[in-house]
């Protein structure tokens, strides 16, 4: 059983927050860092208390570090020898393996991502402004206490409008689909996968091969912490709604390729694979019945669902395809980013997007496995395409989409997303963040 | 009719250490595409008395694709060759595949349907096949890195062509005879 009281609650509880902000850290000295984690201890939730939704306790903070950062924090060498290559190269020194080329390149990241002085992650989820203001003024005090602690960037996060669906800029619903951790009392909607076993995403509990991975060292640091991948995804909304204007006709036809890109109805998440020539928004809606469907027996040749569309890539439901997709499931956690582009404005040149994090135990088999061959692999299901979203982009591949009597190609695809920014982060339990403010 | 790259044979000679490059994937050195598609020939030493249990799970693979004939597919594979042989050292187990992806991509696919399959069995014959295997993908795949042989020369009388385009043009063959019977 999960030790709930002890691990942090960002991958298992989502506080309701309206609006977040991500602080990028750099530690000048072991001290100083140590005592700044000892201050920040009570304001971060475990997830225990979080999903017991006290509207009296907001302490809805997050703390999570870098192979550098525990490294400037004083764990020894041979310790941080034990963690996995990926964590100690970090996701810049990746970038080949995860497809991460042209303009996603970590040369032209920003907020000062690609560092090797970004230590720490402070993520900031706020019931409203008002209390964002009041959490931030905080923190400021304890860093001026902590002189040798400094923000290298911040990211402000907040929902874009309208706001009776959550979406990102583009505009599609977004968490439709998370992977159920077995114990939580959660049961998966239909067709969704099963429970995971708790080691996919903790350490030290056992995971889907039924034996427990051993943790990095030391124990008290790693066991019940995750990694995290961070992606700063800019968003290109106008030239995502001009391809959908090149490429449609009519309002009707501009929708239907937007689905065709996701495998999603954009506004209500009704998957293609159940209605796939008009919107159901009651099917949408219904999670009884949003994510009911395979691939192979109701749309093998992807005439509904493209075989290329996001959600068939990122979760391939086909035995066929992988037969070990329990184990390559992420959790994602994160927000939109910069201001909303309303649907009649024209593009205005702004940096807006998604910041998000994905939670796992592995970051090679899970997360790099997801972005450097499903996402970014031309050969995948042999299309010569790329994840449409996810993928890297300079407009030298085109998307099929299945159609009688013959397929209809996509020409094309522009980057509809850049890559800003990213990184590999470890958060640890409660009792490790003890550890690490208590270390001499 | 327009001249495609499949229509000209191709031999291609590779470099000693397997690559023309060196690009690292996830679990080491991505070894390259050839006339010949992917592949990997890991040749280990078979622990004393094993020759029997490593013949015995032949059969065991037959009976696991006879079972259910797409057991193998998510690995994307053309051909695999299992041999035995002593050269006078001792007793070698030879796993050859050719692949249409790099091993690096698939590995834990790889990797988990050997457990599935039973093939595992086979590897914990082998000498120096890690105790962890279970847990330990990483090691599970230095191993296959550790005694990988890559070729000096690889050719392809219909280079570069994949599983998935030969069965779809077998099939549309099928169908076109089909037609043409049709419309008799």
């Amino acid at each position: 059983m999960l030790e709930l009281d002890d691990i942090q609650h960002y991958l298992l509880a989502r506080p309701h927050a309206t609006i977040a902000q991500y602080n990028f850290i750099t530690f000048k000295n072991a001290g100083s860092g140590r005592h700044w984690i000892g201050a920040l201890l009570d304001t971060i939730g475990v997830a225990k208390t979080v999903l017991e939704a006290n509207p009296n306790d907001m302490r809805w903070v997050s703390l999570a570090f870098t192979w550098n950062g525990l490294k400037a924090l004083g764990i020894d060498d041979a310790s941080l020898a034990t963690f996995p290559e990926p964590f100690r190269q970090g996701m810049a020194a990746r970038a080949r393996i995860l497809g991460d080329t042209g303009n996603n390149h970590p040369d032209f990241w920003e907020d000062k991502m690609a560092s090797p002085d970004l230590h720490a992650v402070v993520i900031l989820f706020a019931k409203d402004r008002e209390e964002r203001e009041r959490c931030i003024k905080v923190h400021e005090q304890y860093l001026k206490e902590n002189p040798g602690v400094e923000v290298l960037s911040t990211l402000d996060l907040e929902a874009v409008p309208p706001l009776d669906y959550v979406h990102e800029h583009f505009g599609y619903r977004d968490r439709i689909t998370t992977p159920v951790i077995e114990g939580m009392g959660i049961e998966p909607t239909p067709g969704s996968s099963p429970p995971s076993k708790p080691g996919e995403f903790f350490l030290g509990y056992p995971d889907e091969t039924g034996g427990i991975v051993p943790v990095p060292l030391p124990e008290i640091l790693t066991k019940n912490g995750s990694y995290i991948a961070y992606r700063k995804m800019q968003e290109h909304v106008g030239a995502f709604r001009d391809y959908l204007k090149e490429q449609g006709s009519t309002p009707e036809e501009q929708e239907l390729v937007a689905a065709k890109l996701m495998g999603r109805w954009r506004k209500t998440g009704a998957p293609l694979v159940l209605c796939p020539d008009k919107d159901d928004p009651e099917l949408g809606r219904d999670d009884q019945r949003n994510n009911n469907f395979d691939y192979e027996t109701m749309d093998k040749k992807g005439y509904g669902c493209p075989i290329g569309a996001h959600i068939r890539r990122m979760n391939v439901r086909d035995n066929s395809v992988s037969q070990i997709m329990n184990r390559r499931l992420i959790i994602r956690r994160g927000g939109t980013y910069g201001p909303y582009l309303p649907d009649d404005a024209p593009e205005d040149g702004a940096n807006r997007g998604i910041a998000v994090f994905a939670g796992c135990a592995d970051l090679a088999r899970q997360f790099e496995f997801l972005i450097g061959v499903w996402a970014n692999d031309p050969t995948f299901e042999e299309l010569n395409e790329r994840d449409p979203f996810a993928g890297s982009h300079v407009g030298e591949f085109d998307f099929a989409v299945p159609k009688k009597p013959v397929k209809k190609k996509l020409k094309g695809i522009p980057a509809f997303t850049t890559l800003r920014g990213g990184g590999y982060f470890f958060m640890p339990g409660k009792r490790a963040l003890q550890y690490l403010a208590s270390l001499k | 009719m327009k001249q495609h790259e499949w229509q000209t044979p191709k031999a291609v000679a590779i470099p000693k250490e397997g690559y023309f490059t060196k690009e690292d994937g996830r679990y080491g050195p991505v070894f390259p595409k050839t006339p010949a598609n992917y592949g990997f020939t890991v040749i280990a030493k078979v622990k004393p008395g094993r020759e029997a249990a490593i013949r015995e799970y032949g059969k065991t693979i037959e009976a696991a694709v006879t079972g259910a004939p797409n057991v193998l597919a998510p690995l994307k594979l053309h051909f695999l060759r299992w041999v035995l042989f002593d050269v006078g050292n001792g007793l070698h187990f030879m796993y050859q595949g050719i692949f249409d992806t790099d091993f690096d991509k698939y590995v834990e696919d790889a990797i988990a349907l050997f457990n599935s399959t039973g093939v595992t069995t086979v590897f914990v014959n082998l000498e120096g096949f890690p105790e962890d295997w279970k847990t330990n993908i990483p090691a599970v795949a230095k191993f296959f890195h550790d005694h990988q042989r890559p070729s000096f020369l690889e050719y392809g009388e219909y280079p570069y062509v994949s599983t998935a385009e030969i069965k779809k043009a077998l099939a549309l063959k099928a169908s076109f005879s089909e037609m043409l019977d049709q419309i008799q």
